[in-house]
């Protein structure tokens, strides 16, 4: 006999397993993609190409600044680099660029600096304030020259996961904000491992997974297409996480 | 329809139109997104189940409310009250033996397995149906002046005669015949309230919580104290339509849910002969 409670929890369980399904339809999961580009959209059409991030008092920020994904990458390349204190270590700057660029730290901790104390918000939903202190993500590009069919910035990283190297791309209206940093200071120390050592992206109107750490190499590109899964970083490609990350 | 409830104050015809089109589809459309927002919106709070008040908050920091586990059970704090929860929220063993540990249990999220990703995806494309949806009712109303049927007059706020309402819901005495026609004090407060009040907010909070919109609108920061203070208000107003929904789920099985229902779909409603009570 069929009774009430059977129909409610049968009816549940349908309507559950029925959202299953359709989040398992590539179909439906285009449309749900459909949001990000609305979201993207309305997000650029509201807000000015130079609004900024809000930027906190020394008192505001958090006792402690908490890490997160790679704490320490793996990879013999890397552990010989953090071993001779990044001495040996280069940012490589290439692709569509006139004057393609390979910097040491030194070099990079000459240049002109920005130091800024924003919020880190994790796609997790915590959120932690620091200082970061570091080269404008502009300065770079400008010294570079980026070609004409330059549309994105991708950025190569240290760090592996699961057999994958992990990276991250942002477009021309990111990289040429003013808090877009590359940064070698967290809360007026060098970056530690966990952070991000030597260097870390700051991509401050988007969440935590964009800001990419462990820098190695910054590379200009007119598409992201057949750059490792095509989505334009580990976690869009991995996880199916949104390549704009303003909300 | 004016005219139908002009004359149904005079002398109630058979039927009456009780709910207009625009009502009905926003409230069948809301039916569907408001239940895909809440159970995509546990998958999302699963991913850091601790709620802060202020601009930060991570885990080293205090967490007003927390959903979290010890080796062999579930528990809910909320300041310095503990509540065992093992079996539904932070520890329960499925339906395969497999002990899960999630804040909120796979039977309340979409989807039913833990996926962040897929959490947001639901949750950041429907907010776009809950948010456009909510300006078009509030500018359909405003155009046929069915917002004045949602605000109570002055005299219904008379403590006086609240207290009378709340007294008849406590007895489940409801009005009937004519008297149904029109919603109650208690009907509009909550309506109103939902629509004026909740639902703004619960959009709002989660603008807030977007690094890219306190960008350009940094005002919502200020307005709710914080993006980790907008996530925790985002969270209350979730369980206060939560709350809205169940007692609205009530109320309906209470007073005869398939004419209740069966009004929702063709608007239509026959009005009960009235006898002298």
């Amino acid at each position: 006999m069929i009774t009430r409670r059977t129909l409610i929890v049968g009816g549940a369980g349908a309507l559950l397993a029925g959202c299953d399904r359709l989040n398992s339809s590539p179909a439906f999961r285009d449309l749900l993609r459909g949001g990000e580009g609305l979201t993207m959209g309305a997000q650029r059409l509201i807000t000015s190409r130079s609004a900024m991030a809000r930027e906190y008092s020394p008192a505001q920020m958090s006792p402690v600044f908490r890490s997160n994904g790679t704490s320490n990458p793996d990879t013999p390349d890397y552990q010989r680099l953090a071993a001779g204190r990044f001495a040996d270590w280069r940012l490589t700057v290439d692709g569509l660029v006139r004057r393609p660029l390979s910097l040491s730290l030194g070099q990079i901790g000459r240049m002109p600096r920005r130091t800024q104390i924003t919020r880190h918000d994790c796609v997790e939903g915590w959120s932690a304030i620091g200082k970061w202190t570091g080269v404008p993500l502009s300065l770079l590009l400008d010294s570079a020259g980026l070609q004409g069919d330059a549309r994105y910035i991708v950025f190569h990283c240290a760090d592996r996961s699961g057999g994958r190297p992990y990276y991250e791309s942002i477009d021309l209206i990111d990289a040429f904000h003013p808090q877009t940093i590359l940064a070698w200071a967290l809360n007026d120390r060098l970056l530690p491992i966990p952070n991000g050592a030597p260097l870390r992206l700051r991509v401050e109107r988007q969440l935590g997974y964009k800001h990419a750490k462990y820098l190695m190499r910054i590379e200009a590109r007119d598409s992201l297409a057949g750059l490792h899964g095509g989505r334009g970083g580990y976690w869009e490609d991995v996880g199916d996480y949104e390549w704009y990350a303003g909300i | 329809m004016e005219a139908d409830e002009d004359k149904a104050a005079a002398e109630p015809p058979e039927t009456v139109t009780r709910h207009r089109l625009s009502t009905r589809i926003w409230h069948w459309l809301n039916a569907l997104t408001v239940f895909v927002l809440l159970m995509s919106g546990l998958m999302i709070f699963n991913a850091h189940p601790r709620l802060y008040w202020g601009e930060y908050g991570a885990n080293s920091d205090y967490a007003w409310l927390e959903i979290g586990s010890t080796a062999d059970s579930g528990y809910l704090r909320v300041g310095s009250l503990t509540l065992p929860t093992t079996g539904v929220l932070g520890h329960r063993t499925d339906w395969s033996g497999t002990v899960r540990r999630h804040a909120f249990p796979g039977w309340a999220t979409i989807p039913s397995t833990y996926s962040l990703a897929a959490g947001r995806r639901w949750h950041l494309a429907f907010a776009w149906v809950l948010a456009i949806g909510l300006i078009a009712y509030w500018i359909t109303i405003l155009a046929n002046r069915h917002w004045r049927g949602l605000l109570p007059h002055r005299a219904e706020l008379k403590p006086r005669h609240l207290w009378r309402e709340v007294a008849d819901h406590a007895r489940l005495r409801f009005p009937r015949g004519a008297a149904a026609l029109a919603y109650n004090t208690l009907q509009k407060l909550s309506y109103a309230g939902i629509l004026f009040l909740v639902l703004p907010v619960v959009i709002l909070t989660g603008l807030t919580m977007s690094p890219g919109m306190n960008a350009a609108w940094p005002w919502l920061l200020d307005l709710f104290g914080g993006r980790q203070s907008a996530r925790s208000i985002h969270f209350i107003c979730a369980f206060l339509l939560l709350g809205f929904i169940l007692v609205h789920l009530v109320m309906v099985a209470l007073t005869g849910p398939l004419r209740q229902i069966g009004a929702m779909i063709t608007g239509r409603w026959k009005v009960e002969k009235e006898q002298g009570e």
